[in-house]
């Protein structure tokens, strides 16, 4: 059972005080979007094994979402960070890289200037 | 036979309005209105009969004497007008108690997840007891844990049940 | 003969006080032992080395080990509700008056039915019942499967409530040691020292694992670490705990036992630790591995670890001629240890060729007959040992000698208990020169920083002695024997056991493996070995092993079966804990459930509220009530108990904006003042919720969900402001409990609010659709003139704390109009008579407002709105989708709910295709008839049409497509 550090209020939760809410970074497609972008974000999710950027809410905490990086596979977790970023902060994709030197970034929008990290 | 691991006692004069706002933008009113100082994150504030909670990073729980309520109503409600805040009497729809006794953490131990000998003394934590949503803080004696209004009877029952004589922690 | 039992010794036992001796019950007999006993060693004092019989064979069944291993002495403990089956006499303390039952015999222990299996061994080899009972195929179910059910089962389960009580608690801490043996209490002593929060779990009562038993001065050495941890306030010392699992990030489940078998403690049984690690100690010691020889399941023989705890730990001797058969040194320590209790031990049977080392050296000195490159041919005996066959281990098993003795000691080595580590990914590596697999620490289990959880010492890590803690000398290298002797013919191989409980023997996995069983996991499976209530603690290296070698490749490339927790089993209400009874789940109830208790309401559960379905009256049937409500309500007034509707407040300076994306409908436009009906959809474009929203102020709504919607709402917009619109200027507050909330129905609904006072109810002053706030027989309320009925109708908000009075005066004041309470079961009829939607029954996930009739709810002017996207795929604008209609019964009879309207051929499964189905239906009492609605293909084209619903065992209904509003089609009623 996961132990997550809400980014929000500091408090290091366990899974029963979290709400899971899938993949993080889904870009909102709404009307007059084609078919095919509507589609991918509905239904397209990554799950990946390894590095994987997920939504969590401290359910039973502050009520905050937010979001979490970790590996699907070892269930190490790499950090959490505001709902609010667009992509993962340059603090998370340092820490990731620092354990997992193989990953690189998928998105390419990146710019310091997105990040929300306080 | 030995001693409950703590005392159970419903408060029920407790008068509660919830503060949602932009804590760096209006704790100063807040503070000033309200005559409490502004807690930092998951802690509390005390002055005399009063409390101001941290609830999130935009949400204060002010618990005060049903008594003196209206005034404080009023007073954060003058005091915010005109900027983005919500300030409503959430009185009705909480339960609390009071968890009073030296093995009161232990009561509590069973029924949160909570780290609580690494919680401090001005401590707000808002986590679960067994099924449903709690929050509490130390007070003189032990804590207060609050909880939903529809489950009061339930939160009673797994303290009641939890501060049972005979069943406490200790290494034996 | 001590009066203790006959075969306890006069001195030692370092566990027990002869000053308590406690009287239990074993199959009836009276039998007695002494404090600080467990049940086996109190039966062995008795006499009773008989305990059970094992699973297949009916085989009889003494201990083979002193602890948590223990794969034969299970029993049946205590009566009635305490009844337990498996219990393991090796691990379960003496209480007095305790009642125990052997198992799986019949008519008795000594004499049992079951145990011709044991004659017909030859013809239940490994996969016997997949191979016997195929063919022909309907005998499996009618004949061969009731009688193998009821000759299958080790124990009964018990049939009453346990009426005992279970708790759970909640700790944390910088480092868990699991065991309290010497390598434990050292690491937790090491931690302690450097300040860290420190709890040390011991599964059994006493501290010290081996070493008091093992080792010259190890009672001294282990109370010189247990005073200094004492001493330490930063370390907890747990016994009678047993770690059963570890999982993710450190959190550690354990059992600890507070009163087990002792009802009278008054205290509960057993408590459920879930404790978050920050790192843990696998100090979990090691388990000797029996040896498989011919005849080694014969009562009496034992494992050469548990023979001296008997005679060391509880002053019982196993036998008094004891053979010790060994591959390595530390079995020399039971012979030392029978020796100096004043048993006799006729030889040492050793595989080794030259066993020299300082043990045998010192078991020589005493006298002892070693015989070296030995072997065990067989074991003679049928309820006990009798006679032992001595054979050269190198060979085919010829006898050389025969030893008369009444106990087996026997050791096949050790291996670490590995469980935890391997719980949650440990992995282990095989060391040939131990014979056993270890935890590799290179690659750990990993918490949540990617680091190690988890650090092996002691035993458990392969270090059998613990040299450094404990003082042992030395020991020579032990011979791996996995077989002995090691060219043993097939008929020795067929009573070779290697899983004691479930009777697998080493012929039979040799068995899988000649049939192409080649994975572990499966051969597992296929012979059920180690799938006993013991999990194959003694008996899955052995296995391992006898498989490696039939497929002749080495043991780590067969490769480990799983570990899965728990350890060792968990009681039912350890997991369950305080939720039972009235704990079992919260339940929600509003400010007016006593008054609704007290009137005697039928309750109806919907989430965790209850709500009345119904107010019975005497003899009143639960329909009969539910029409007579109605009527009341249709016919004057009545009041329903709406406080479990959602309330949700949305304020801010975009709120009328948020809510434009929250409801498919127009919310920023609302008046002040007014209340609309809105939907609210995911972004799939289904309906999810729906509800009434007030507009309090300028910046301020409120929003009615279903009472199951509430809190799912709520985290609805917050998801949608926190994550996508968090740059809009929001708030949103959950208030569904600070008010009570009464819906007052009926023609007299403004009559009988009109005489609280306080408000003006006037049409004018309060129009339908409108809100008003003030005072109602003076209490602060706010009036919403909503209707889910179709009459006339106000819904009075007033805070939670005042429900019961606003309630009980309106029945006061309403006496004479007959004011009647009504439940959720008349609100659902009469909407249905309206025609008017259900989230629940006409939707179900996959059905969007266009199906719904509610097209005049979704806004055409907004360019978006959650869901509106998915709204627009072909999908959903299909002419074809099934959408709501009335249905009206052709024969009178009420439809039954959730049947299929059939349509003409059928789909690819050959069942008939559909083309609708029924949602809710209902006899109404107003209208005296039955009403349903129901999702039909393209249905309100369809009107007049007749669908028929085919439903097994009666006459196929028919019913026609009618329009769904039954009552009151203009809706002049909700005005008065």
């Amino acid at each position: 059972m996961l132990t997550l550090t809400c980014p929000c209020c500091g408090i290091r939760a366990e899974e029963t005080e979290l709400a899971p809410g899938g993949e993080a970074h889904l870009k909102r497609f709404g009307p007059g979007a084609s078919d095919e972008d509507f589609e991918s974000y509905l239904f397209a999710r990554k799950n990946p094994k390894g590095v994987h950027f997920e939504r969590w809410r401290h359910a039973y905490g502050c009520g905050k979402w937010f979001l979490a990086a970790r590996c699907t596979a070892t269930l190490e977790v790499f950090g959490t960070y505001k709902a609010q970023n667009p992509h993962p902060t340059p603090e998370i994709v340092a820490a990731i890289r620092a354990k997992r030197p193989d990953w690189t970034p998928d998105w390419t929008e990146t710019s310091p200037a997105e990040s929300l990290t306080e | 036979m030995a001693e409950a691991l703590a005392h159970i006692r419903e408060i029920t004069d407790l008068g509660m309005i919830q503060i949602r706002a932009d804590l760096t933008e209006a704790g100063a009113a807040i503070t000033k209105a309200a005559a409490i100082p502004l807690p930092g994150p998951t802690s509390t504030t005390t002055n005399g009969s009063r409390r101001l909670c941290w609830m999130s990073p935009d949400e204060l729980l002010l618990v005060l004497p049903q008594a003196e309520l209206a005034a404080a109503l009023a007073e954060l409600t003058t005091a915010l007008a005109g900027q983005h805040v919500l300030v409503l009497d959430v009185s009705d729809m909480r339960a609390a108690f009071a968890i009073e006794g030296g093995r009161a953490d232990q009561v509590l131990a069973k029924l949160s997840p909570t780290d609580l000998a690494a919680m401090p003394a001005d401590g707000m934590r808002r986590s679960r007891a067994a099924q449903v949503a709690c929050g509490f803080w130390r007070q003189e004696g032990g804590f207060v844990l609050i909880g939903f209004r529809s489950v009061a009877d339930y939160l009673r029952g797994l303290l009641d049940n939890a501060a049972r004589a005979g069943t406490g922690l200790d290494p034996r | 003969m001590s009066d203790n039992g006959p075969f306890r010794l006069s001195r030692g036992g370092r566990l027990i006080d002869r000053a308590y001796p406690l009287p239990f019950r074993f199959d009836g007999r009276h039998l007695r032992g002494l404090r600080g006993d467990t049940l086996a060693s109190a039966l062995l004092a008795s006499g009773q080395l008989m305990m059970g019989r094992s699973f297949k064979y009916h085989r009889p069944r003494g201990p083979l080990a002193s602890g948590a291993e223990e794969p034969n002495a299970l029993l049946g403990l205590g009566q009635g509700g305490r009844f337990e089956p498996n219990q393991r006499a090796t691990t379960t303390a003496l209480v007095a008056g305790m009642v125990t039952t052997s198992q799986n015999c019949w008519p008795s222990l000594n004499v049992d039915v079951g145990a011709v299996n044991n004659w017909l061994y030859r013809f239940l080899p490994a996969g016997f019942y997949y191979k016997t009972f195929i063919h022909p195929r309907p005998f499996w179910k009618h004949v061969f499967e009731p009688v193998i059910r009821r000759s299958a089962g080790l124990g009964k389960a018990p049939t009453e409530a346990d009426p005992d009580s279970y708790e759970q608690a909640y700790a944390h801490a910088d480092l868990v040691v699991v065991g309290g043996g010497i390598a434990g209490l050292l690491a937790a002593r090491d931690a302690g020292r450097q300040g860290k929060t420190v709890t040390v779990l011991e599964q059994n009562p006493h501290w010290g694992g081996r070493t008091p038993t093992d080792h010259a001065d190890g009672q001294s050495r282990i109370d010189a670490a247990l005073a200094d941890l004492r001493a330490m306030p930063n370390v907890t010392l747990r016994r009678n705990t047993m770690a059963t699992g570890l999982y993710d990030h450190g959190y550690l489940i354990a059992r600890e036992a507070l009163a087990d078998h002792d009802p009278n403690a008054g205290l509960p049984r057993q408590r459920l630790w879930r404790i978050r690690a920050g790192h843990v100690v696998v100090a979990s010691g090691a388990l000797e591995r029996p040896l498989s020889f011919a005849g080694n399941d014969v009562p009496g023989v034992m494992l050469a670890s548990a023979v001296r705890d008997f005679i060391a730990d509880y002053a019982v001797a196993p036998g008094r001629r004891i053979v010790v058969v060994t591959n390595n040194d530390d079995a020399y320590r039971t012979a030392l240890a029978a020796l100096d209790a004043g048993l006799e031990v006729p030889a040492v049977i050793d595989a080794r060729a030259n066993p020299s080392g300082a043990l045998p050296q010192a078991v020589r000195a005493r006298g002892i007959r070693i015989l070296s490159a030995s072997a065990i041919a067989g074991v003679k005996g049928g309820q006990g040992v009798q006679v032992v066959q001595v054979c050269s281990h190198v060979g085919a098993g010829q006898v050389s000698e025969t030893i008369e003795a009444d106990c087996v000691a026997m050791s096949g080595g050790w291996s670490p208990v590995v469980h935890l580590w391997s719980h949650c990914g440990g992995k282990l590596n095989w060391s040939d020169a131990q014979a056993m697999f270890l935890p590799d620490t290179s690659r750990p289990p990993t918490g949540d920083d990617g680091a190690a959880m988890a650090t092996p010492v002691g035993a458990a890590a392969g270090d059998l002695l613990v040299a450094g803690a404990t003082g042992a000398e030395p020991e020579q290298p032990l011979l791996p024997v996995w077989v002995m002797p090691v060219n043993a013919t097939k008929a020795m191989k067929f009573k070779m056991w290697l899983d004691f409980q479930n009777d697998v023997k080493v012929s039979d996995v040799e068995l899988a493996a000649q049939e192409g069983y080649a994975s572990v996991e499966h051969t597992k499976r296929y012979t059920t070995l180690g799938m006993a209530t013991d999990q194959g603690k003694v008996s899955n290296i052995n296995g391992l092993a006898v498989l490696s070698a039939a497929l002749k490749q080495p043991i780590p490339q067969t490769g480990t079966t799983t570990f899965r927790p728990p350890y060792t089993p968990l009681t039912l209400g350890t997991i369950a804990a305080e939720a039972r009874g009235d704990l079992f789940q919260p339940l929600r109830k509003t400010p007016m459930h006593g008054w609704h208790q007290a009137k005697g309401a039928h309750w109806e559960p919907v989430g965790h509220w209850r709500r009345p379905y119904c107010y019975p009256q005497a003899g009143e049937t639960h329909a009969a009530a539910v029409a007579r409500e109605i009527r009341a309500v249709r016919g004057g007034v009545g009041t329903l108990d709406a406080s479990t509707l959602g309330k949700i407040v949305v304020k801010g300076p975009d709120a009328g904006r948020f809510l434009d994306m929250i409801y498919t409908g127009m919310m920023s436009t609302l008046p002040v003042g007014k209340c609309r009906y809105g939907l609210i959809c995911n972004e799939n474009g289904f309906l999810i919720d729906d509800g009434v929203a007030a507009r309090l102020s300028e910046d301020t709504w409120l929003v009615h969900t279903t009472t199951g919607g509430a809190d799912r709402m709520h985290a609805h917009m917050e998801d949608w402001l926190q994550c996508e619109w968090w740059d809009w200027k929001v708030y949103t507050a959950n208030v569904t409990e600070q008010w009570a909330q009464v819906a007052v129905v009926g023609p007299q609904a403004r009559n009988l609010l009109e005489r609280l006072g306080g408000m003006d109810l006037s049409p004018e002053a309060l129009p339908f659709m409108g809100w008003a706030e003030g005072q109602i027989a003076g209490i602060p309320a706010r009036i919403y003139r909503i209707s889910f009925s179709g009459e006339l109708s106000f819904e009075v908000a007033v805070p939670a704390g005042r429900g019961l009075e606003l309630w009980e005066k309106l029945h006061a004041a309403g006496a004479d109009l007959g004011v009647t309470p009504y439940g959720t079961e008349a609100m659902h009829v009469m909407r249905a008579e309206k025609g008017f939607i259900m989230i629940g029954d006409e939707t179900d996930g996959t059905v969007i407002p266009q199906d719904l009739g509610l097209n005049w709810a979704i806004s055409k002017k907004k360019s978006d709105y959650i869901g509106k996207r998915a709204q627009e795929r072909s999908h959903m604008t299909d002419p074809l989708r099934w959408k709501l209609v009335g249905l009206e019964s052709l024969d009178g009879r009420m439809l039954p709910d959730g049947v299929y309207a059939v349509d003409e051929g059928v789909n690819p499964n050959g069942q008939r295709n559909l083309q609708g189905r029924v949602t809710s239906t209902y006899i109404s009492p107003t209208l005296g008839t039955p009403i349903a609605m129901g999702l039909v293909r393209h249905g309100p084209d369809r009107m007049g049409e007749v669908l028929e619903f085919p439903v097994a065992g009666a006459e196929t209904y028919k019913a026609r497509i009618v329009d769904p509003v039954f009552y009151d089609k203009e809706g002049s009623r909700a005005n008065g």
